[in-house]
């Protein structure tokens, strides 16, 4: 009996190594699961659903991915886990935002570094605008500048918390344009800046392209800038703050995409940064990606490798005086 | 009356059959600790992909209004409030259940969720655009004061002492300071990882209501467990209908409150049953009676919260800002289907927001059928022997908790607090105004660090929080709710004292 359990045990070592020295080409045999760091429902989450649900085809992972959430403190609960807890054996996927995940990490108080992760591909980019009433006197950037500039501190204007996209928008703009403002942050995420705006709690905003798209077709907000390179698809109307003169680039766009814990065997990196930039591509994900007014940005492994070097030197120097 | 042309939508076979199937399974959801409503719904977006909008949102609308009512199940039957949204619900629901009286408190509790419903989804129709600008009245300022305006209740919610009632607040407060702080960007009492994230409001709400009770439970041992088992009462359903209808105050009350409040971004759901209760109690001349199993009190809770659910999309589909959480994951749910909210919803898409509204009215039907049917079974979980309760008690406190978000953490923290509150209960102490204290001290934190960073920026402190009409309406209300505490245990107070004095 002991032979055949020690043989067993033999057989079964002898199995793993092959799978070991064939550079994983079963993987994956069973479900993948994905962390999301946000809440279910948030906008992370959404599209985190839409772009791994074809995951199970034949041409994408040929296994499902499913959706695990771990919200909390901006997300630093889902990342900490992430990179302490997670088994970096290819089965345990993670949601990144950038550039909330790279500036939380350099103001402390966080387990993970952009060292701590391996990316694999980005599926999309949510820009940052500036918004303000639709009845405000502002209609361009310049305005809402040269008030700045005549009321010092006095210019009250609404973001989604701390170090998130919106609030380095907010700190770029103000940097560009040599001015003091007051940036107030809201807990509840876009949505509750979006009301203070559209309720007059405050003068201005910045918020997602994709919730003041939609705020503006229900006729409450206007949108006056682009924080990004170029302009939009969803709004060609709206010029980039840096047509109007203001030296602002696209360091506070939100790019959410897909990334392994550090110390993932390079095979499965391999495989994945091959196989998930052509499932994101996949027909049916861009159809509702696009009916949702989520701008898709797909990325390879390489390209997203190269965004977190340049985020992260860009964002060292913006934060380094707060 | 333009809903009515969409009725036909909602009663075609394959609809009518979703709309029954999300109400079922909402019902049998919102009576499992943990799966709140919005985490309801946002699993079931995925099954909306490949349906029709207006089928797809049918089976979400079904799916918020039953859960809502569901939570009332476990509220009453285990002591474990789905959502805070049941809170209120197990003050009263419980005691009546731990009376035999059980089926008589779900009844009731249907019937009330159908009368709030019905009216909140009435309200959501007939007045939408004056609604929505009622809803972006509130400000920092007036958030704030609506907070302190809840904390003010905290007495009537303990029927023992005002002082330990405060204390208990305070108490909940200090641990909703408990995490990371996205206003300043600190950490504050983060002294173990799992809390890094805060205390989950769900997590401590299974922990402080339900853990205390099968700690006693379990300490009752199980030799007397035959000894006094529980003679569980059948309540026909034509006397909860009679029932309701004499208790007409708590059921308006329930109704308006929970619909004005409802309106509320952000704050609305959550406290919707606890200040419904407390309206009914101060204005029931039965008021003693609450806390001991009085219908008033679960009708006033029940029909709150279900009242909100209509109201509560208001901001959502005429501003398109979601006002609740929920009502974020019903966006996501429109948007898969490239729906737009905003004003020109019922024009655009009136089949779709029509049928959706219709789908909720039809949906209380059902809920209220199928949970008056299954009133009578469930009630009987009170024979369940006490040590084998404690057990399946705390088997589901734990999954929920693990389930909210699917982290360890959570199930620590709820054990601890509900051992915490063990010991408090022995001393007097009760859960609910340690609840809305930990509920309302963010609300109320949060607006006054924003209101105060714009008061900052513009007018300053003072004119900002304490001048302009709501302000002064609401700081008037929090005043007379103050005063009226202080009457009420000053009058009890001499009558103690004079008892002393005879004996």
């Amino acid at each position: 009996m002991r032979n055949v359990i020690a043989g067993a045990a033999l057989a079964l070592m002898g199995m793993t190594g092959a799978a070991l020295a064939d550079g994983h080409a079963n993987y994956p045999d069973r479900p993948v699961m994905m962390v999301v760091s946000y809440g279910a429902g948030g906008a992370t989450d959404f599209q985190a659903r839409i772009v791994t649900m074809t995951a199970g085809n034949e041409d994408a992972l040929g296994m499902p991915i499913a959706i695990l959430n771990k919200p909390g403190a901006g997300g630093r609960v889902g990342w900490n886990w992430f990179a302490t807890q997670a088994e970096p054996d290819g089965y345990t996927l993670s949601a990144y935002n950038v550039p909330h995940f790279i500036a939380q990490s350099i103001k402390g108080g966080v387990e993970y570094s952009t060292d701590s992760f391996e990316p694999i591909a980005n599926w999309g980019a949510d820009p940052a605008v500036f918004v303000v009433a639709a009845d405000s006197p502002m209609n361009s950037m310049t305005d809402v500048v040269d008030f700045a500039k005549a009321n010092p501190g006095k210019l009250t204007f609404s973001g989604a918390g701390l170090f998130v996209g919106h609030h380095i928008a907010a700190l770029q703009l103000e940097k560009a344009a040599g001015v003091k403002m007051a940036y107030i942050p809201t807990k509840g995420g876009g949505a509750a800046a979006m009301k203070a705006v559209i309720a007059g709690d405050v003068m201005g905003g910045v918020n997602n392209l994709s919730d003041a798209f939609r705020a503006r077709e229900a006729g409450s907000v206007k949108i006056l800038g682009v924080f990004d390179l170029e302009r939009n698809a969803f709004m060609e109307d709206v010029p980039t703050l840096m047509e109007q003169g203001f030296d602002v680039d696209n360091a506070s766009v939100n790019f959410r995409g897909v990334m392994v814990p550090k110390g993932t065997p390079q095979g499965i990196i391999d495989k994945l940064a091959a196989t998930v930039p052509t499932m994101f591509e996949n027909k049916r994900v861009a159809g509702k990606m696009k009916a949702g007014g989520s701008p898709m940005h797909i990325m390879n492994r390489e390209e997203v490798q190269a965004m977190w070097a340049k985020r992260e030197e860009t964002l060292k120097e913006l934060l380094a005086g707060l | 009356m333009e809903f009515l042309f969409y009725f036909g939508d909602v009663f075609t076979p394959f609809n009518f059959g979703l709309l029954l199937l999300g109400t079922v399974f909402g019902l049998i959801f919102g009576a499992t600790p943990g799966l709140s409503p919005t985490m309801t719904v946002a699993l079931a977006i995925p099954f909306t992909f490949k349906l029709e909008p207006a089928a797809g949102l049918i089976l979400l609308g079904a799916l918020y209004t039953s859960t809502v009512a569901g939570g009332a199940v476990s509220a009453i039957l285990l002591r474990i409030p789905g959502a805070p949204a049941n809170i209120a619900t197990t003050l009263d629901g419980n005691a009546m259940a731990a009376k035999g009286e059980g089926a008589k408190a779900l009844q009731l509790s249907f019937l009330a969720s159908l009368v709030g419903g019905l009216l909140g989804v009435f309200l959501l129709i007939a007045v939408t655009e004056p609604l929505s600008r009622w809803a972006l009245a509130f400000g920092p300022s007036e958030l704030f004061w609506i907070a302190i305006l809840g904390v003010t209740i905290i007495g009537s919610l303990d029927g023992g002492s005002l002082v330990k009632g405060l204390l208990s607040g305070c108490i909940g407060m200090w641990l909703a300071t408990i995490g990371f702080d996205d206003m300043l960007g600190a950490q504050r009492f983060v002294f173990h990882p799992s809390l890094g994230g805060g205390i989950n409001i769900i997590a401590a709400l299974i922990g402080l209501f339900a853990i205390p009770q099968v700690i006693t439970m379990f300490a009752g041992g199980r030799v007397d467990a035959a000894a006094e088992v529980i003679k569980v009462q059948k309540h026909r359903i034509s006397d909860a209908i009679r029932e309701l209808m004499r208790r007409k105050r708590a059921a308006g009350i329930g109704t308006i409150v929970g619909s004005i409040i409802g309106l509320i971004p952000g704050v609305g759901g959550q406290i919707a049953g606890l200040v419904a209760y407390d309206q009914a109690k101060k204005l029931s001349p039965e008021r003693d009676k609450f806390g001991t199993g009085h219908s008033e009190g679960v009708i006033a809770a029940e029909s709150a919260n279900n009242a909100m659910v209509g109201p509560s999309l208001v901001p959502l589909l005429t501003l398109s800002i979601p006002g609740s959480p929920t009502a974020a994951v019903l966006l996501g749910g429109l948007l898969i289907h490239g729906i737009f909210p905003g004003p020109d919803l019922f024009v655009n898409h009136a089949n779709v927001a029509w049928t959706f509204i219709n789908s909720m009215l039809v949906g209380q039907i059902l809920m209220c059928v199928i949970g008056l049917y299954i009133s009578g079974v469930a009630a009987k979980i009170a024979q369940v022997p006490k040590h084998v309760m404690a057990a399946v008690v705390l088997a589901l406190a734990v999954f929920g908790s693990y389930s909210v978000q699917t982290s360890m953490g959570d199930v620590y923290v709820m054990l601890s607090l509900g051992v915490m509150m063990y010991f408090l209960e022995r001393f007097g102490f009760s859960a609910a105004p340690l609840v809305l204290g930990l509920i309302l001290g963010p609300i109320a934190e949060e607006n006054f660090a924003q209101g105060a960073m714009i008061a900052n920026a513009t007018d300053g402190l003072g004119p900002y929080f304490l001048t302009g009409g709501m302000n002064l309406v609401l700081i008037a209300l929090v005043i007379a709710s103050i005063a009226y505490s202080a009457w009420m245990e000053l009058r009890s107070r001499r009558y103690i004292s004079k008892e002393e004095i005879i004996q």
